[in-house]
C-alpha cells in the first residue's frame, strides 16, 4: 500500500473540487493540497454545462431579485440563508473567472453580457457561447497548474473514506492505471464528486456521474439530503439524452407539440409571447420542473411527436437565424445535426425530457462542512439547501465556484486545527477498505453488473420519473432493495490490475444502488407535491404544514437506509403560491 | 442500451486491438459481431460489447456529446472520437478500432497520457498578469476595467484567441501528427495552440514567459507543417495555424534582435 500524505485532500476535480482546491492553495501557499480524480480534471461533467453562470450585474437587477427567483423556484424548500451568501457573492467568482481568463461572451463595448434563463427574472447569466461550462472548467483546470502545492493524482478512484477519532481523516484509492491501492492521508477532506444522475436511464449526464460521493460519504456516517428531488431537464434529445441548452429557450427558441401549439400557455406559463420575444418567467422561460411535467401532461394527451427514439417535442430556434446560432448557439447546432440528422438553421429539433440533475446530497452547512467534523462537501454532491426542490439553470455553475472557494478555505481553517491521529489507527482503517477493494475484484458470485445496472435504471425511470405515484413508488423501493441484494452476489470477471474499469463499473454500480434507495424511500414518504417532485395519487398539491421539511438519510447498524427530517431555514421570504407567467405578475402588482 | 436493439438480424463486425500488460506479450486483434443498430456511436457499440459480450474491454468515455474529450481512437486509420463515430457511416463494412497512434498502450483502447499533460502544463496555459510577469516588462497595456469589474475586452479581442481556446485536449491531433511519432519530445500541437491562446489574450502579459517552450527546438520548430492535426481536429482548433503564427512571430522576434539586441536579455 502507498501512502500519500497531504494536509487537505479533495476528492473530485470538476468546477467545485478545482475551486476549492485553487483557494486552499491560495489561503495558505505552505499546505499540500491533493487533488483526486477519477477521470482527468478536464473530462469532469462540468465541461457538459452548457447555457451559463448566473450572477447579478446589470442595474435594473437586485440580489432581492436573484434571491426571490432561487427560492420560489426551488418551491421554498431552500435554506434561504444560503441562498443569500450564493447570490451576494455569485458575481465576485464571476469576475475571478474572468480574471482567469474565461472566455465570458462580451457585448460590443468589451464588457460581458448575460442571457436570460429559466426562471430568472431579469437577464444574470454570464455564459461563453453554449460552452460554459466547458470554458469554466477548463480555466479552472489551466489556473490550478499555476499553483505548486495542489498535486493532482488524476486517474485514481476514491473507494472511501477514512474515519477515526470522529473524524474524516483521509481515503483510500485504486491508482487506475496501475491498479496500486492508495491510502491518502490529511487532516481535512473535502468531497466535490458530483451528482447521482445516472441511477437513471434517459440521461444528459456523463458515465462518470454515478454518485461514488454520496454513498461514501453515507457508508461513513454522513447524512444525505433532499434525495427524492431530481431534476429533469425539458430539452434532451430523444435517444442518447444529449442536452439541448436552456440557453436555446433564452435566446428566443420556441416549444411546439405535434400540431406546432406552442402548448406551455396551457400550463401556467402564459399568455403566448411573441415569437422571438421571449419574456422573462414567461412561456419557454419558466423552470425546469414545470417544463418537464408540461411535457408529460403533453404526452398523456398524445400531443407529442412520435420519432423512433420515443415521444418528442420540436425545440424551434429558425427564427433565430444563422448568425445568431452561430455566435450564441454554435455547440447546440453541431450537436443536433450529429446526433439527430437535425440543422436547426432549418429544421425544428426533436427534444424531450432527461434526468440532469441531483438536487439533493450531502448534507452541507453554509460553511460545507458536513456532519462528519473534516468532511466538507460542494457542489452537486452537496446539499446544502440552496437550490430546494428545484434548481433554476445556471445557479449549479455559479453554485460550484462560490461554494468551492468557501469549501476550500473551510478546510484550511479546520485543518488549522485539527490534528492527526496515530497513524498506526488510520492505516488500520485504510487496510479494512483495502480488503473491500480486494474482496470486489475476487467477487465470484453469478451476477452480471452489467445487468443489474440496466434493471436499475430502469427501475428508477418507471418508478421515479416526472409525475410519481404511490405504488410505483414502493415498487422502486422493493425492487432496488432486490437490485442491492442481487449486487452482493456479483461477478467481477476481470481480476487483472491495469485500467479494469469492469472493477470501477462495479463500484459505481453499488454506489448508484445505495444513492437510488435513499431516493426512492425519500420519494415514496414525500406525501406532497414540491417542485420536481410531483405525485398523482391525492398528494398533489404542496403541504406546507408537514412538509415544508428537508428529508434526511442515514444508514443504521445494518447498513439501511432510514428517514427523519428537519426544518428548513426559511428567514424572510414565506412560502406562497408559486406562480409564473400572468398569474405571477398579478401576484407582484397586489 | 439492449431495449434499443431492434427486431432484425443486421450485424456490424468491430475489430479492436486489445493488449493486456498483466498477460499479452504484444497487442492483437479482436474481432466482435454485434447488432448493427442505426443510431448507434461507437461508444454505444462498445458499451454493448463490455454489457453483454466481454467486460474485460478497456476505453475511456464518458460525456457522450463530444466535449469532454475522453473517447479519442482510431477508427478506419483515422483519430475520431467514438461519440461522435456511427455505425451507420461503415455499415456494412466492418470497422477497425485502435488506441490513438503515438501514446503508449496502458490497456485495450486506453492510452497513457500523462505525457500529454505534462506539455500542457509546460506552456504555462493560464493568465499571467503584469504583478505574475516576472521575466520581462510588460509588453501589452493591460486593459482597462469595465463598471462590472471585468477587463474589458471586445469581441474583436475575443475573436482573436477564441478559437485556440475551444480545444477539448482529445489529443487526436497527438495521433495524427507524424513528427510526434519521430521525436516525442515535440511539444506537440494542442499544447502550443493552448500557448498561443494566453499569448493572443488582451489580458495576459506572459508571451515572454512562454517562450522558451513555444519557440525550442521541440515547440514550433519542431513542426514539419503537414496540417492534418488540424484536419482531424472536432473541434476546428486548427492548431497548425497557431503553430505557424508562432513560427512567423519567431522568426520576426529573431531578425529584431539584431536591430535591438537588449530585448532578448533574459
Amino acid at each position: 500500500m502507498q501512502v500519500v500524505k497531504a494536509d487537505i485532500i479533495v476528492v473530485g476535480a470538476g468546477g467545485a473540487g478545482l475551486r476549492a482546491a485553487i483557494a486552499a492553495a491560495e489561503k495558505n501557499p505552505n499546505l499540500d493540497i491533493a487533488l483526486i480524480s477519477k477521470v482527468y480534471p478536464m473530462r469532469s461533467h462540468t465541461v457538459a454545462a452548457e447555457g451559463g453562470s448566473a450572477g447579478v450585474v446589470q442595474s435594473h437587477d437586485s440580489l432581492e431579485n436573484h434571491f426571490i427567483d432561487t427560492v420560489a423556484g426551488g418551491d421554498w424548500l431552500c435554506d434561504q440563508d444560503v441562498v443569500d451568501y450564493f447570490v451576494a457573492n455569485s458575481t465576485e467568482e464571476m469576475i475571478q473567472l474572468e480574471h482567469w481568463g474565461c472566455p465570458w461572451s462580451r457585448k460590443d463595448d468589451g464588457d460581458v453580457n448575460v442571457r436570460a434563463f429559466g426562471g430568472m427574472k431579469i437577464e444574470r447569466t454570464w455564459f461563453a457561447a453554449d460552452k460554459s461550462g466547458f470554458h469554466m472548467l477548463h480555466t479552472l483546470f489551466q489556473t490550478s497548474i499555476k499553483y505548486p502545492n495542489i498535486k493532482r493524482y488524476d486517474e485514481f478512484y476514491t473507494t472511501d473514506l477514512i474515519i477515526e477519532d470522529g473524524r474524516a481523516q483521509g481515503v483510500t484509492a485504486i491508482q487506475i492505471n496501475s491498479g496500486a491501492p492508495h491510502t491518502f492521508l490529511g487532516k481535512a477532506v473535502v468531497f466535490a464528486t458530483g451528482g447521482s444522475g445516472r441511477t437513471f436511464r434517459f440521461n444528459t449526464n456523463g458515465a462518470i456521474v454515478t454518485g461514488d460521493g454520496h454513498a461514501m460519504a453515507l457508508r461513513a456516517g454522513a447524512t444525505l439530503r433532499d434525495m427524492e428531488f431530481v431534476q429533469y431537464h425539458p430539452t434532451g434529445l430523444p435517444g442518447s439524452g444529449v442536452l439541448m441548452t436552456e440557453g436555446c429557450r433564452g435566446e428566443g427558441g420556441i416549444l411546439l407539440n405535434k400540431d406546432g401549439y406552442r402548448y406551455l400557455q396551457d400550463y401556467g406559463l402564459g399568455p403566448e409571447t411573441p415569437v422571438g420575444q421571449p419574456k422573462n418567467k414567461h412561456m419557454e422561460l419558466g423552470p425546469r420542473d414545470k417544463l418537464s411535467q408540461a411535457f408529460w401532461q403533453e404526452q398523456r394527451k398524445g400531443r407529442t411527436i412520435e420519432t423512433p427514439l420515443g415521444d418528442a417535442v420540436h425545440l424551434d430556434l429558425r427564427h433565430l437565424g444563422e448568425k445568431k446560432l452561430m455566435e450564441r448557439l454554435p455547440l447546440i447546432c453541431s450537436l443536433a445535426k450529429n446526433y439527430m440528422g437535425v440543422d436547426p438553421v432549418h429544421q425544428p429539433v426533436p427534444v424531450r425530457p432527461a434526468v440532469h440533475y441531483t438536487m439533493g446530497g450531502i448534507r452541507a452547512n453554509l460553511d460545507c462542512s458536513t456532519s462528519i467534523p473534516g468532511l466538507f462537501a460542494v457542489g452537486e454532491c452537496a446539499s446544502n439547501g440552496m437550490h430546494g426542490a428545484n434548481r433554476l439553470g445556471s445557479n449549479s455553475l455559479a453554485e460550484t465556484v462560490v461554494f468551492g472557494k468557501v469549501a476550500g478555505e473551510s478546510a484550511i481553517e479546520f485543518a488549522r486545527h485539527a490534528t492527526q491521529s496515530d497513524q498506526t489507527r488510520l492505516l488500520d482503517h485504510a487496510n479494512a477498505n483495502l480488503d473491500r477493494i480486494e474482496k470486489m475484484r475476487n467477487a465470484n458470485g453469478t451476477e452480471k453488473a452489467s445487468h443489474i445496472r440496466h434493471d436499475m435504471v430502469k427501475t428508477m425511470e418507471t418508478t421515479l420519473g416526472i409525475y410519481r405515484i404511490g405504488e410505483e413508488m414502493q415498487e422502486g423501493v422493493d425492487k432496488i432493495t432486490e437490485l442491492r441484494e442481487r449486487f452482493k452476489n456479483v461477478k467481477v470477471e476481470d481480476k487483472s490490475k491495469v485500467f479494469n474499469t469492469e472493477l470501477l463499473q462495479a463500484f459505481e454500480l453499488e454506489s448508484s444502488l445505495t444513492v437510488a434507495q435513499g431516493m426512492a424511500i425519500g420519494a415514496l414518504n414525500r406525501k406532497e407535491s414540491r417542485g420536481a417532485h410531483q405525485r398523482l395519487d391525492g398528494f398533489e398539491k404542496r403541504d406546507d404544514e408537514n412538509f415544508l421539511k428537508h428529508s434526511l438519510i442515514t444508514l443504521n447498524d445494518k447498513g439501511e437506509a432510514t428517514l427523519s427530517y428537519e426544518d428548513v431555514n426559511v428567514t424572510r421570504f414565506q412560502p406562497a403560491a408559486r406562480t409564473y407567467g400572468a398569474a405571477a405578475e398579478k401576484g407582484e402588482q397586489k | 442500451m439492449t431495449d434499443m436493439i431492434k427486431t432484425n438480424d443486421r450485424t456490424i463486425t468491430l475489430e479492436i486491438l486489445r493488449y493486456n500488460p498483466e498477460s499479452d506479450e504484444a497487442p492483437t486483434f479482436g474481432t466482435f459481431e454485434i447488432p448493427y443498430v442505426e443510431d448507434w456511436s461507437l461508444l454505444d457499440a462498445l458499451e454493448y460489447i463490455k454489457d453483454e459480450m466481454d467486460s474485460s474491454l478497456s476505453y475511456r468515455w464518458s460525456c457522450r456529446m463530444a466535449v469532454c474529450g475522453s473517447c479519442g481512437m482510431v477508427i478506419n486509420g483515422k483519430p475520431q472520437l467514438g461519440c461522435e463515430t456511427f455505425l451507420r457511416s461503415y455499415y456494412p463494412e466492418k470497422m477497425r478500432i485502435e488506441p490513438l497512434a503515438n501514446f503508449p498502450i496502458e490497456r485495450d483502447l486506453v492510452v497513457d497520457s500523462s505525457d500529454f499533460i505534462k506539455k500542457l502544463e509546460s506552456v504555462k496555459p493560464y493568465i499571467i498578469d503584469a504583478v505574475d510577469a516576472t521575466k520581462a516588462a510588460p509588453k501589452k497595456k493591460q486593459p482597462e476595467k469595465t463598471s462590472t469589474g471585468v477587463y474589458k475586452q471586445k469581441p474583436a479581442e475575443l475573436g482573436l484567441y477564441k478559437q485556440f481556446s475551444m480545444c477539448i485536449n482529445c489529443m487526436l491531433c497527438y495521433s495524427a501528427c507524424p513528427q510526434m511519432g519521430l521525436n516525442p519530445l515535440f511539444t506537440g500541437p494542442a499544447a502550443l495552440a493552448l500557448g498561443h491562446r494566453y499569448n493572443l489574450d488582451n489580458r495576459d502579459q506572459g508571451a515572454d514567459e512562454r517562450t522558451e517552450v513555444i519557440q525550442d527546438k521541440n515547440g514550433v520548430w519542431s513542426c514539419t507543417f503537414v496540417g492534418y492535426c488540424s484536419e482531424v481536429c472536432p473541434k476546428n482548433v486548427d492548431p497548425a495555424a497557431a503553430i505557424n503564427q508562432n513560427k512567423a512571430q519567431g522568426a520576426q522576434d529573431w531578425a529584431l534582435s539584431f536591430l535591438m539586441p537588449r530585448k532578448g536579455d533574459k
